[in-house]
């Protein structure tokens, strides 16, 4: 049992995640730090990552638990929202962009050359920042990922699938009476709402957020925060956020990056309250940012 | 392995769960169609590029042998008493040459002189112009044996270059196997010899093959550019800094613009309606011209000028503008001192994209005109002339076969002057291209 | 000639520039003037040049009618009375005549008399046109000289009347767009109009049979001719319908491939290589249908004829083997290919233009490449593709030199593409490259036909600029 899963990547020791990792119970402070945090489900080594010459990414390592929110936090161009990006290889689709170090899920490490990218991402879902449903009905948006995989062999199946995504994601008392209508019409909430129902919709694993309310009204922000804190019991769920104030407020875990570096990591409350680095203390209290 | 990780990897389903399992299932049959999908796709565009390659390789291996000819030298006795000193275009200096060749080559005629006839069906009617002139400047050459060098007719050229063969039957030839032993032997003898064919550059269009040429076509092309360039140009710019820099956002700005991107899309061919209605049977302007080829010209290219202006016009920052404006600079000041030089390289590329595509635009010329036979060189704005694409259309359409070679040189040399052109663009874009 | 007047009028213009500008500075000694020296003297040369210019502009454009018109008006008896052809041949010896040049033709008894002095005559109308024009240019120069001259004071604003010339200048070379539609739109209208009174609009539009022959003599058989033109619509068709066939799943299929797969080295060797393509003038495209891909097919299917001959399919056979280079498919085939590049480069404009962010959201979801451009890109992009097939059909309708150059002439009324047809554009050529009268319904249904191509791919392009645009702003 080791006490500090989410290490800082200077000064501290290579921790395993082979050797079998749960978190202890975190500090019980406010209400979303009291829900116990699961096993670790992701952990990244020494990860680097390069665009072209350019590198956006130094050595991070970072452990991720199953079940909790886990917050990247950091100036623009700190890299958090690169470092989202490797955990479901979506750094695949730019050319020229390179990845080393480990990153594993459930102990393996998913940039190994057998692991398929599409195997990988119906596990690993993700919302970007802005909502982005393709130009096709509620339905057809929720079912696509089930029918390009084959998870439902007939339409009733395939009903309940999109019932229980929209459910989920807390739409569903909003559009159970025009399903059939073009996704594009919905609101901006609503579009994201719509988005994350389509991510459950593969049942995936983990689902990453890369800020997630940055295109939204603070209503519609509200709503999405609630959601992640309801999905949090199913999914492992990370969130990167220009918001310190939803960091806080949604998250359970916080990593702090700057430039390209994780800098400290650890409970959301200790990390607002108590930072080690003096850089997060800048960051935090809006010296830098 | 463990469990958790079979569940990304595409082999082994055993012990994971049946979502997995499922998923796998399919996995194979969703990267083949990606692999099919991938292929068409590549496939598309091999087939493409396989087009143009078999286009430009049609072209040029049809069209190369135009490039060389072959010229014949001759002997010959200036026989006084068939030649009239004073009159010499009038002797038939074909029919001599002939006979004299024939008995050269130890040929016995018949008594119709179907052999020397024969003989004079290789040579060419340049000949007689040749032998006349030089009667004409020394007349005391009759009496005389004198070398005559001139072409050989279009079929004894096809068969030195190979394009009429022994292997097909001889009554479906135009050369007979009498007069292939002959071509032989004069070739062997060093009589006949092959050479760089410069009178296609230096001559004008020609009813024989052999002497058809493309410097009236060149000339007549570069002087409808010419008028072109001098109306599209500055006005096609001026329409754009017109509509760029000066229009107000009204009704008649949004018709004129509209009206440029349709003009854009008109077939050519009702641009040629336009010229013949207007210009020819209204304006009562020259037919086959020019002027009236450059006219139809300009306003077909004008809509491309005016587009490609106004993308570098847009391109060049506001804060040029701003600057100028703030300094006291009134709006021509800043437009044709500051934002209209700046932007000048794009214009001028665009301009050049538009004239090496006016280049090679056919179909208008053919109704004001330009589809007769013009021999010569033109040297006027106002007179008939011939143009490079219409002298494609009219030499592919003779029945010689020897002009179907000249055809495919004559676009070796449009598309030659149209790579230059677009070369020029590119390397104008190359050196002034600037990124604000 | 007219090059004299020409220099002499910049000269003119130069005079009028320094004089103008010396005389503003003279006379705003002491005072304040409102715009510079170099304003009032562009302020003069504009005064002094554009009237002058635009004289001797209307001078050479109606100078060649005037002087038909004269040559016309004052020639004796016997030229007057000749056929309208041989007596502009005249007209034309007598000018070469009168400029001190050889007569190009022989001309018999009477004519020969006459033509020494209808060359003098010519001659004469000639010089008389030409210093009619020059001498109202100088004096509209001087006209405007004395005007401007009078009016340069150090409180003219000559900068801002020098603007006001420039835009008028600017916005007379954006009217020249519109001039140039509406020179269409009447050009096409009048004559047109002409062609609907002698054959009715019906008939021309629904008609199947075309046969523009009009016989020479009037009694003889079959005098009227046919101009139903619903076959050379068919033809069209056809030819435009292989066109996009070749042209449509080609150039779609390279532009998602140029634009989602191929890394930028392909992309930068493929690119260059459709615009070459794209560039090839179409007469060349006309020179490859007619000489290399009519008779490869004509063989090729006179092969397939030949084997077929004599088996169960001997009718197809013998129909194969007698097919003939100018068929359908040729020009078709051909066209498809002169668009590939035209289809590739605007769809693969239109697939860029789907914003970045629904491909992640594809792929985020764990589809490939080829399902997320199936079910994701291409449906997002149809209005845009359909857009960028609907300019290429359009362009399809208007080609002209490959069809004239080969397919045929049979106005045909047949779907079958081994046949010959023919297409509206190729009778427009043939109609008005032969030898042309005017006022006849031969010459006339050329424009009949011209018109009808303006407006039906004016519409085309409305209807799929509209689209275009639309799905631009979509996702702007």
């Amino acid at each position: 049992m080791k006490s500090r899963i989410f290490r800082a990547p200077e000064g501290s020791s290579t921790g395993g995640a082979s050797e079998a990792a749960t978190l202890s119970t975190a500090p019980a402070v406010g209400a979303h730090a009291s829900a116990p945090l699961g096993p670790i489900k992701i952990a990244a080594r020494d990860v680097s990552v390069f665009y072209g010459e350019k590198q956006a990414l130094f050595d991070v390592s970072l452990e991720i638990p199953d079940k909790t929110v886990t917050a990247l936090i950091g100036p623009s161009g700190c890299g958090k929202s690169t470092f989202l990006r490797t955990m479901n290889r979506m750094n695949d689709t730019i050319p020229g962009t390179r990845v080393t170090g480990r990153i594993e899920m459930d102990g393996e490490d998913i940039n190994d050359r057998k692991i398929d990218p599409v195997l990988l991402r119906a596990q690993v879902g993700m919302v970007f920042q802005k909502p982005n449903p393709f130009p096709k009905s509620i339905y057809e948006n929720v079912a696509y990922g089930p029918k390009i995989h084959g998870l439902a062999s007939t339409k009733g199946e395939m009903d309940e699938i999109v019932q229980k995504s929209l459910k989920r994601a807390g739409l569903w008392d909003e559009v159970a009476d025009r399903l059939h209508s073009p996704g594009t019409g919905l609101s901006g909430g609503q579009q994201q709402r719509l988005v994350i129902a389509r991510a459950i919709a593969v049942e995936p694993e983990v689902i990453l957020m890369d800020e997630p309310c940055s295109a939204l009204d603070p209503i519609a922000t509200a709503k999405i925060e609630e959601l992640i804190d309801e999905l949090r019991e199913r999914y492992c769920i990370v969130i990167v956020t220009h918001s310190m104030a939803q960091a806080a407020r949604v998250s359970q875990r916080t990593a702090f990056f700057h430039m390209g570096k994780l800098v400290e990591t650890g409970d959301t409350e200790e990390i607002f309250t108590n930072p080690r680095e003096r850089r997060t203390l800048d960051y935090i209290t809006g010296r830098f940012g | 392995m463990t469990d958790a990780a079979q569940n990304l990897t595409e082999q082994g389903t055993t012990g994971v769960s049946p979502r997995t399992q499922r998923l796998k299932a399919r996995l194979r049959a969703r990267y083949a169609r990606e692999t099919r999908f991938r292929w068409y796709g590549r496939a598309a565009i091999g087939v493409a590029l396989a087009f143009l390659v078999i286009l430009l390789g049609s072209i040029i291996t049809q069209g190369y042998t135009a490039f060389y000819a072959h010229t014949v030298t001759l002997p010959v006795y200036m026989d006084p008493a068939r030649i009239d000193r004073s009159y010499p275009q009038g002797a038939n200096f074909e029919q001599i040459v002939a006979e004299q060749q024939i008995r050269r080559l130890s040929v016995q005629d018949d008594e119709q002189g179907t052999k020397a006839s024969a003989m004079k069906a290789l040579l060419s009617s340049e000949l007689k112009f040749q032998a006349a002139k030089m009667i004409a400047r020394q007349p005391g050459l009759l009496g005389q044996t004198v070398p005559v060098a001139a072409p050989l007719s279009d079929d004894a050229e096809m068969y030195l270059k190979g394009k009429i063969t022994r292997d097909q039957p001889e009554d479906q030839r135009r050369v007979s196997n009498a007069q292939m032993d002959w071509l032989d032997r004069m070739k062997a003898s060093g009589a006949v010899r092959a050479h760089f064919n410069a009178a296609l550059f230096t001559k004008g269009d020609s009813t024989q093959p052999e002497l058809a040429g493309l410097l009236g076509a060149v000339v007549g092309s570069a002087l409808m550019l010419m008028v072109t360039a001098l109306i599209a140009i500055p006005v096609g710019v001026g329409a754009a800094v017109w509509l760029e820099e000066y229009s107000p956002r009204n009704r008649i700005t949004a018709i004129i613009e509209v009206n440029i991107n349709n003009l854009a899309a008109v077939p050519s061919i009702v641009y040629g309606l336009l010229g013949l209605a207007l210009f020819i049977n209204f304006m009562h302007l020259p037919r086959a011209s020019p002027l009236v080829g450059g006219l139809v010209l300009a306003l077909m290219a004008l809509p491309t000028i005016i587009i490609a202006t106004r993308s570098s016009l847009k391109a060049v920052p506001p804060s040029i503008r701003e600057a100028a404006l703030a300094m006291g600079a009134s709006r021509t000041q800043t437009v044709f001192g500051h934002v209209l030089p700046l932007a000048m390289p794009g214009v001028m590329t665009g301009a050049i994209i538009s004239m090496a595509h006016a280049l090679g635009e056919t179909a208008p010329l053919l109704l004001i005109g330009m589809i007769s036979f013009v021999p010569g060189v033109p040297h006027a704005i106002d007179e008939p002339v011939g143009a490079l694409p219409s002298l494609i259309y009219i030499w592919e359409n003779a029945s010689e076969r020897a002009f179907h070679e000249r055809t495919a040189a004559a676009i070796l040399v449009l598309l030659a002057f149209m790579i230059v052109m677009n070369a020029a663009a590119v390397l104008l874009r190359r050196r002034f291209e600037r990124r604000w | 000639m007219i090059w004299i007047f020409l220099l002499l009028l910049i000269a003119f213009a130069v005079l009028a520039y320094v004089a103008g500008r010396a005389l503003a500075v003279r006379r705003s000694r002491g005072a304040k003037s409102h715009s510079r020296p170099g304003q009032h003297g562009l302020y003069a040369l504009s005064w002094v040049g554009a009237p002058a210019l635009a004289m001797l502009i209307a001078a050479s454009v109606f100078s060649t009618s005037i002087e038909q018109q004269m040559m016309r008006a004052g020639a004796p008896d016997s030229v007057a009375q000749l056929e309208p052809f041989r007596r502009e041949a005249f007209f034309a010896d007598a000018r070469l005549v009168g400029a001190g040049q050889e007569a190009r033709q022989i001309w018999p008894a009477p004519y020969a008399e006459d033509l020494p002095a209808e060359g003098r005559r010519a001659h004469r109308i000639a010089a008389t046109l030409n210093w009619g024009g020059g001498v109202a240019a100088l004096i509209a120069a001087v006209l405007g000289g004395l005007f401007v001259f009078t009016r340069i004071r150090p409180d003219l604003r000559a900068r801002n009347k020098v603007e006001g010339w420039i835009t008028g200048v600017l916005f007379a070379c954006s009217a020249v767009a519109v001039l140039t539609t509406l020179g269409i739109i009447f050009s096409l209208v009048i004559d047109s109009l002409r062609f609907f009174s002698m054959v009715p609009i019906t008939e021309f539009l629904f008609g199947t049979k075309w046969s523009p022959q009009i016989a020479i003599r009037a009694d003889q058989v079959g005098s009227s001719g046919a101009f139903g033109a619903v076959p050379l619509f068919a033809g069209t068709f056809l030819i435009m319908a292989i066109a996009m066939a070749v042209a449509a799943p080609i150039g779609l299929f390279s532009a998602v491939y140029l634009s989602e797969y191929s890394g930028k080295k392909t992309r930068a060797m493929v690119k260059p290589a459709l615009e070459v393509l794209a560039g090839v003038p179409t007469v060349v495209y006309g020179f490859f249908a007619a000489l290399t891909v009519g008779p490869a097919l004509r063989v090729f299917f006179n092969g397939i004829g030949d084997m077929l001959i004599g088996g169960p399919l001997n009718g197809l056979g013998i129909y194969l083997s007698l097919v003939q280079n100018q068929m359908a498919l040729v020009a078709g085939a051909v066209m498809g290919i002169m668009l590939i590049p035209f289809v590739s480069s605007l769809s693969d404009d239109i697939l860029n233009a789907v914003p970045q962010s629904l491909r992640d959201g594809s792929y985020a979801m764990g589809a490939t490449k080829s399902e997320t451009i199936k079910k994701v890109l291409l449906p997002a992009a149809l209005p845009g593709v359909a857009g960028a097939l609907l300019l290429a059909v359009s362009r399809a309708i208007g080609e002209t030199m490959i069809v004239t150059m080969a397919a045929g002439l049979a106005a045909k009324l047949t779907l079958n593409p081994l046949e010959t047809v023919t297409t509206v554009t190729v009778q427009i050529v043939t109609l008005l490259t032969g030898d042309q009268e005017f006022n006849s319904p031969k010459t006339l249904a050329a424009f009949g036909l011209g018109l009808t191509l303006f407006v039906v791919t004016l519409l085309l392009n409305i209807v799929a600029m509209r689209i275009v645009q639309a799905y631009r702003e979509q996702y702007d």
